[in-house]
């Protein structure tokens, strides 16, 4: 090919590039507040350049080929646009944390209302699944407390069959010592940290 | 004999239920109007319970929306005329790492980040036609243009 060939090829090349962005829809992304007060981030790039949400509300719009436009989105545009999207949204789980009797698998007081709130859950919310977690605290090696967290889901999972949830309804999984709700140096022994969580969602 | 009949419809209400695999990665919880989900060769009506899989494309039609909570609970819901494929999921419910890939071709989206966005950022990624979306958490709505 000569060098002019070579230009005109490298220049339909761009053309047909141009033209592929030009016929891409654009898109627009909305980053939301968080129910929980926080506000988290979303990076958007469309290949050439990159913008971060990361205020309530912050807007970008990415239409291939040009720069990527930033503005603000009002909350009734939210409403107008995606009213009913977000009125599809799963209800959000909820998070039960369940206390054993020391040295025993019977729950404590507290934690009996709480099971009675998660059948009453179960019972109302579509399609529900439960979620055991187990959890330790830092006294032995990681992977024993893995073993010993997943052990601890499951023997909850066993005592909640009987209460009525069906056992096809109620996963387990065990994070070891790595979620504690009382941060400590290896080794301690922490009774607030040897829990287990149950999500309903 | 009451109390035999009930059990009985227990019974066969456990075995009517979805067959649970190690292949679901979330569930239908909402549901309105004309929602499939097109699983190669295969069309599934989307009900409330039926679980997605890898690969699975979320189609809602005119009228339809769609919520689905996913096993880290990432929490999404598909507005109308969308087109969603759920092009990769894993996650470790032990170390909470896993990665969350999906592209929207067409309609809109809400969604609710779980615990795969928040272990790492840039585990979950939306694509759309003319753009990747990175998500660091925690809600957000995206619209691709042009299905209205």
């Amino acid at each position: 090919m000569t060098r002019a060939g070579l230009r005109h090829g490298a220049g339909s090349i761009l053309l047909a590039l141009l033209a592929a962005c030009a016929s891409k829809p654009p898109a627009t992304v909305i980053l939301l507040p968080g129910q929980d007060g926080t506000t988290g981030a979303v990076v958007v790039s469309d290949g050439e350049s990159r913008t971060v949400l990361d205020t309530p509300y912050a807007t970008a719009r990415a239409s291939g080929g040009q720069s990527i436009e930033r503005r603000t989105a009002s909350e009734q545009e939210v409403k107008k646009d995606f009213g009913t999207t977000l009125a599809s949204l799963p209800p959000r789980p909820s998070k039960y944390t369940l206390y054993f009797l020391l040295g025993t698998d019977q729950f404590t007081d507290e934690t009996q209302k709480q099971v009675r709130q998660v059948l009453v859950e179960v019972a109302e919310r579509p399609a529900a699944e439960v979620v055991v977690i187990g959890h330790t605290d830092r006294v032995g090696t990681e992977l024993r407390n893995d073993q010993l967290s997943l052990q601890r889901a499951q023997r909850v999972k066993t005592l909640l069959i009987p209460l009525g949830i069906p056992e096809n309804r109620i996963v387990t999984a065990g994070r070891g010592e790595r979620e504690p709700v009382v941060p400590t140096a290896d080794n301690v022994d922490e009774a607030k940290n040897r829990r287990v969580e149950i999500n309903v969602r | 004999m009451k109390r035999l009949s009930v059990t009985l419809l227990a019974f066969v209400a456990m075995l009517m239920a979805p067959v649970a695999s190690a292949d679901d990665i979330g569930q239908v919880k909402v549901t309105s109007g004309a929602v499939h989900i097109q699983r190669g060769a295969e069309r599934l009506p989307a009900l409330v319970g039926t679980r997605v899989r890898v690969s699975d494309t979320v189609v809602t039609g005119d009228d339809g929306s769609v919520g689905i909570t996913f096993t880290d609970n990432t929490l999404l819901s598909a507005g109308p005329r969308s087109t969603l494929v759920l092009e990769q999921y894993a996650f470790n419910s032990t170390t909470h790492d896993g990665k969350f890939n999906a592209r929207l071709d067409r309609g809109s989206l809400a969604v609710v980040s779980g615990k795969i966005a928040k272990q790492a950022p840039d585990a979950m990624v939306i694509k759309t036609p003319s753009s990747l979306l990175g998500v660091r958490g925690t809600e957000f709505l995206v619209k691709v243009e042009g299905a209205e």
